[in-house]
């Protein structure tokens, strides 16, 4: 289905434990509790594609975004980057080829140090000469449209939100990374900056070929500037598919009422799910969306779905019948 | 008229110099009407909010203008008059809903009191005023009502706190809800939920609203009326309808072009270039008119008064004849 991959997971599974042990709580013998922040995730990024990963706060989205940018290490499962499999003895060489642009700029930004360092601080490990580290900062700024002779000297309290965002994506795109992880990049600023911001994230793309993870929970974001969305609930991903079929029609119930919960300028017909997210300390049993789900049958109660084909897609949902597994 | 805001200026004195927040706002909300404000960081949307039951921070203070409440000004009052109509009269709810709570007592213990220093809950047993208590929340369908007034705040989650916080205010009977970017803190699913609840709970109770939030989107959703700020002036205020599909200040088109709605494959989004000003040294004449596609010379020098247009009242010199033919001089 997809072109050539440049990033594939096998079962990726990331476990928090949810509160520290002490000595009395470990010779209690007490089971430790564990959050599953991402529960075996299957998921394949095309070189060159847009993914939007989207879903509510505590899905998941920023853990599986950290854990392929090689920030976390999974509990389990394996993640391929060009086919090469993410081991320790070759982590360090994939992660040159990986950077990631979080939420707010004001915070990811040392407030000591100037424009400059900030960008070119992590160029030291790729072996380059002054000049060529020089020539990099200039050309990552210009290409953030930034003037690098006006603001090399900056630092960050001088810049105004956009501006922050402009360095943070200069800094990420300076070593020539192959792979960006942009975690909610346009959810801090104003919506006339945003725009800016998105533009800008579209004309990198297009110009230098990355490959980019979009983590949002503003739908009308990821509608804009992704190739396809995986759609994240309680750690699982329910579906996964072309940009145009999920926003137009999606399947999984969960999608459905999300897309239903967006305000726009268009009509003002807001159909939120009832119910709230569930805590991932003691999620559901069975499919994890079933206890708000309107469609809700015997089966989801106590067995958790696959992702499966259906319709141009991979939904996981007992709703659609899969032909394959029997 | 409810609230009737004239000619209000707020400023902040601050180490780098005087803030001037609101610059001669004027707006006013009849009862049972839900008004937005929209405008982006620093716009002065949320000093409006709190200006109107008097919780301007310390270096706060108001420079001119004034606030009728019920025709009687707020400016003028004591504090012990002002102490009356917050709550009572006029309820805020904040984007952070922890941190109205006090954390360590129970959530119904403190409802009960909140209500008995208001002084509506004088003559009633305790059982009473609980069975009141979860009728509220039942009305803002939080599950297990029972349950959650014996809980403390942190065992709650934030759309939970966010319904206790607007059951609260419904205990209160207030005439108008300011809610001050109340869904900016929550997932999607649930702002629509919460959204959903104050628009019924308006029907509901009767009540006037004052949304403030910087999401044209949310705003279009809430609201009878809608007024767009930009550096500390209403542009725009009009039915929210024309404000939306037929805006005529340049801001506020720009504002909703910039809007993602479509694909990438459509062409690049709309953007308003530069930044917003620095409300320590805003630009001369109309405030917007450094990033302003329709410039003309008198916005640099003349700052526009709103005046109204169409069915709308707009603050630009694109429409100064219009507005002067309207008005019939």
């Amino acid at each position: 289905m997809l072109k050539e991959s440049l990033i594939k997971t096998n079962g990726l599974t990331k476990s928090f434990l949810a509160s520290k042990r002490g000595i009395l709580e470990s010779l209690s013998r007490k089971p430790a509790a564990y959050v599953r922040a991402v529960d075996h995730v299957e998921l394949e990024i095309a070189k060159n594609e847009v993914l939007a990963l989207v879903g509510e706060s505590g899905s998941g989205k920023t853990t599986l975004g950290l854990l392929l940018c090689t920030l976390e290490t999974p509990t389990e499962g394996e993640i391929f980057f060009n086919a090469e499999k993410l081991e320790k003895s070759n982590a360090k060489k994939i992660r040159q080829k990986i950077q990631m642009v979080f939420q707010n700029p004001s915070e990811s930004l040392n407030p000591r140090m100037n424009v400059r360092s900030i960008v070119m601080e992590g160029l030291q490990k790729f072996g380059l000469d002054k000049a060529q580290k020089q020539r990099q900062f200039e050309d990552s700024l210009k290409a953030v449209g930034l003037d690098p002779a006006e603001f090399a000297t900056r630092r960050p309290r001088d810049l105004s939100g956009g501006q922050k965002q402009r360095v943070a994506i200069a800094r990420a795109i300076a070593s020539n990374p192959e792979f960006i992880v942009l975690d909610e990049p346009t959810s801090a600023l104003d919506a006339s900056i945003q725009a800016q911001v998105l533009n800008l994230l579209v004309g990198l793309h297009d110009k230098y070929g990355f490959t980019y993870l979009l983590i949002t929970h503003n739908i009308a974001v990821a509608q804009f500037i992704s190739d396809r969305v995986a759609v994240m609930y309680a750690g699982r991903l329910v579906e996964l598919g072309y940009t145009d079929d999920i926003m137009t029609s999606p399947k999984h119930p969960y999608t459905q009422a999300l897309l239903k919960s967006v305000p726009t300028l268009v009509t003002k017909d807001l159909q939120p799910p009832t119910g709230e997210t569930p805590s991932l300390l003691n999620p559901p049993s069975g499919c994890r969306y079933h206890p708000r789900c309107p469609y809700v049958m015997e089966v989801c109660r106590t067995t958790d779905p696959e992702l499966s084909p259906v319709e141009n897609r991979e939904v996981a949902c007992w709703l659609y019948p899969t032909k394959s597994k029997d | 008229m409810l609230l009737d805001v004239q000619g209000l200026s707020v400023s902040y004195r601050t180490e780098r110099g005087i803030v001037r927040a609101l610059n001669s706002v004027n707006f006013s909300v009849e009862e049972k009407e839900s008004i937005a404000l929209v405008g982006e960081s620093g716009s002065g949307k949320s000093t409006l909010g709190i200006s109107i039951v008097r919780l301007l921070p310390a270096n706060g203070s108001y420079t001119g203008g004034d606030i009728l409440l019920n025709g009687k000004s707020v400016l003028g009052m004591n504090d012990r008059e002002v102490r009356a109509i917050r709550g009572r009269i006029v309820f805020m709810v904040f984007q952070d809903p922890l941190n109205s709570l006090n954390p360590v007592k129970k959530v119904g213990d403190q409802i009960l009191e909140a209500l008995r220093l208001k002084g509506m809950r004088q003559d009633q047993d305790r059982e009473t005023d609980q069975r009141e208590v979860v009728e509220a929340f039942k009305d803002v369908r939080i599950p297990d009502p029972n349950a959650i007034l014996q809980r403390y705040p942190h065992e709650l989650s934030g759309g939970q706190i966010q319904r206790v916080i607007i059951a609260m205010g419904l205990l209160m009977k207030p005439k108008l809800l300011i809610a001050d970017e109340p869904t900016s803190a929550v997932d999607v699913t649930l702002q629509a939920q919460i959204l959903k609840l104050l628009n019924d709970l308006k029907e509901e109770y009767g009540l006037s609203v004052i949304f403030i939030t910087h999401d044209i989107s949310v705003a279009y959703n809430v609201s009878d009326k809608i007024a767009v700020m930009y550096a500390g002036n209403v542009v725009e205020l009009g039915p929210t309808e024309s404000v939306i599909k037929s805006s005529l200040h340049p801001y506020t088109k720009g504002l909703i072009s910039c809007i993602p709605a479509g694909r990438k494959s459509q062409g690049l989004l709309n953007t308003v270039p530069g930044t917003p000003p620095s409300l320590m040294h805003p630009p001369s004449g109309c405030r917007y008119h450094p990033r302003c596609p329709y410039v003309m010379e008198i916005c640099k020098s003349q700052d526009p008064e709103l005046l109204p247009v169409e069915n709308s009242k707009v603050a630009c010199w694109l429409y100064s004849t219009q507005a002067k033919s309207q008005q019939g001089m």
